[in-house]
């Protein structure tokens, strides 16, 4: 009897998945969206635990309890770790696909089909790969690993040649699966491939490559669905992977670069070359009394937040920047490029964590053409994406990438710690322009003072 | 090719299809929670992993399903819980906290 009521429960499970995704593409119904999702994921685990090949559940209950108590945690991360709770949390989902493959590569080994034994086989790639890639990208953007890609001469061709070999202990093991001392040289080339392919990955490049990720994890569940003929797994590694897809293309786009140029192309290094040798020009710089006048006369004012706004955790000083121009009758924009930030939408979540209504927030194409009307431009922390090189200079690296146009505003305010370069390590011309005021000092401690001034000082800390 | 394959196939092209149209339409203001409501929903891992822990049929494949059911629920935990947190924020001028 319950054999026959398994595939229905994980049917209303796949049923469930679609739903959420379906509700998750606007924020009135997002909520529910995460609802119905994690509905059908009780439904996938309850329809799995009733099945009758289940022989003990101690070990089962046990896994659930550590899951959990470390699941937990990990949810309650601050929003400016969004980005490497995500890439461990891919690693953590991967690395449980790859262990089911391993599993089951030694319970059905000899006796195995090629065709699920390609599937396993791609399973287990993934999985492991997907599961230090993660790991690395964890490290690099909890900064305990340097964020700069690190390159050495033939990484190229190492990478490639390894990759070559994981793929040819694969192809070799689908046709004679009882290799079995080849298995576990399989698992490490796809773990050591996992480590290289992020080693030249930097941090400007880490929404594509997260994204990525978020795809590998998906596939190696849908492959894991073809070793167990299991067609709930298939739906939902193929939603995954196609979701992962798409966010690596758009990102890809929003930085007018191919995806292999994003794996192998090594950006920062490049760049750091091609950006010597320039004269250092002048700039203006301004106080935060000034800048708070500026933006009290400007009418309409675009705030442009980057990485650099997360990094000095300044989102809830903003907010109050916010709410005080808004008081003063001063109408105040967000601009988000698609790439600002480590991960898709990370501005967002950043700047909805600090209370300010979403609609504020717009999005790069359209907020492109209110820029001329704008009195005041605030860059908080964003430097490439404000580049104007990118439209005209051809020699420029960052050439042909969608920018913000920022200069086109009556006055560019940016904050900004220093005159270092941003992260591709090229100067940005805005900064020289004669509309550009900089105010140099921490996002943060910058921002509180000018919400200071507009209060008229009264608050002093 | 065996019928289950087949089948198999045509789910996933399915699937595939019309995960990139779904995904298409989710604005940009919510591509953080589309990623981690997908990474929760990779945890369907948890799946194979219950079956693998729970058969008994050696020593180390239930060993390696206990560990990859742990892993696939620390994702599947946490990957809810903080997609949860994360629209929750979410509001419009005018509104207070939901």
């Amino acid at each position: 009897m319950i054999e026959r009521i398994i595939p229905l429960i994980y049917i209303g499970a796949a049923g469930s998945f679609i739903l959420a995704l379906k509700w998750l593409s606007a924020i009135p119904t997002a909520r529910r969206g995460v609802i119905v999702g994690a509905a059908g994921m009780a439904l996938a685990v309850i329809g799995t635990l009733l099945k009758p090949e289940i022989e003990s559940y101690r070990w089962i209950a046990v896994a659930f309890v550590a899951g959990t108590a470390i699941g937990i945690p990990m949810a309650m991360m601050p929003m400016t770790a969004v980005p490497q709770r995500t890439a461990l949390s891919h690693a953590f989902g991967a690395l449980a696909a790859a262990l089911v493959g391993t599993a089951e590569y030694y319970l059905r080994a000899p006796a195995i089909g090629r065709f699920t034994m390609a599937a396993l086989a791609l399973e287990v790639l993934l999985g492991f790969l997907t599961f230090t890639a993660s790991l690395m990208a964890f490290g690099k953007l909890q900064e305990i690993l340097p964020q700069r890609p690190i390159t050495f001469r033939f990484q190229n061709s190492l990478n490639l040649s390894l990759l070559g070999l994981a793929a040819a202990a694969g192809a070799t093991l689908v046709f004679r699966p009882e290799t079995s001392w080849l298995f576990p040289v399989f698992g490490a080339l796809a773990l050591a491939f996992g480590v290289l392919l992020i080693i030249p990955i930097g941090g400007a490049d880490m929404p594509t490559v997260i994204s990525l990720l978020n795809s590998y994890a998906g596939l190696a569940a849908a492959a894991m669905g073809f070793v167990l003929d299991n067609q709930l797994l298939i739906i939902a590694g193929a939603l995954d992977g196609s979701s992962g897809l798409i966010l690596s293309v758009i990102m890809c786009r929003a930085m007018n670069r191919s995806f292999t140029n994003v794996l192998f192309g090594a950006f920062g290094q490049i760049q750091a070359a091609g950006g010597t040798g320039q004269e250092r020009r002048a700039v203006r710089s301004a106080s935060p009394e000034d800048a708070a006048g500026i933006l009290l006369a400007a009418e309409r004012v675009i705030v442009v937040p980057g990485y650099g706004m997360a990094v000095a955790q300044a989102q809830h000083k903003v907010r109050e920047l916010y709410d005080a121009l808004t008081k003063a009758g001063v109408d105040v924009k967000f601009a988000i490029h698609p790439v600002a930030g480590r991960m898709p939408g990370h501005m967002n979540v950043l700047l909805a964590e600090a209370d300010i209504p979403y609609d504020r927030l717009v999005e790069m194409e359209e907020v492109n053409s209110d820029f001329p009307q704008a009195g005041a431009a605030l860059v908080i922390g964003a430097n490439d994406v404000t580049n104007p090189a990118a439209r005209h200079d051809r020699n420029s690296p960052i050439y042909g990438m969608p920018i913000l146009d920022v200069d086109k505003a009556r006055t560019v305010l940016v904050i900004k710690r220093s005159m270092n370069p941003g992260f591709a390590g090229i100067d940005n011309e805005l900064y020289y322009s004669d509309r550009t005021l900089m105010v140099f000092g921490d996002a943060k401690t910058v921002v509180g003072n000018i919400v200071r001034e507009l209060a008229g000082g009264r608050d002093t800390v | 090719m065996s019928r289950e394959l087949e089948l198999g196939l045509y789910v996933f092209l399915l699937a595939t299809f019309l995960g990139l149209e779904l995904i298409r339409r989710v604005s940009p203001l919510l591509h953080t929670p589309l990623m981690s409501l997908t990474n929760a929903i990779s945890a369907i891992a948890v799946v194979g992993s219950i079956l693998v822990a729970g058969e008994q049929r050696s020593a180390l494949s239930t060993v390696l399903g206990t560990l990859a059911v742990t892993c696939s629920v620390i994702n599947l935990v946490g990957g809810y819980l903080i997609t949860y947190r994360m629209l929750r924020m979410f509001r419009k001028s005018g509104k207070g906290k939901p």
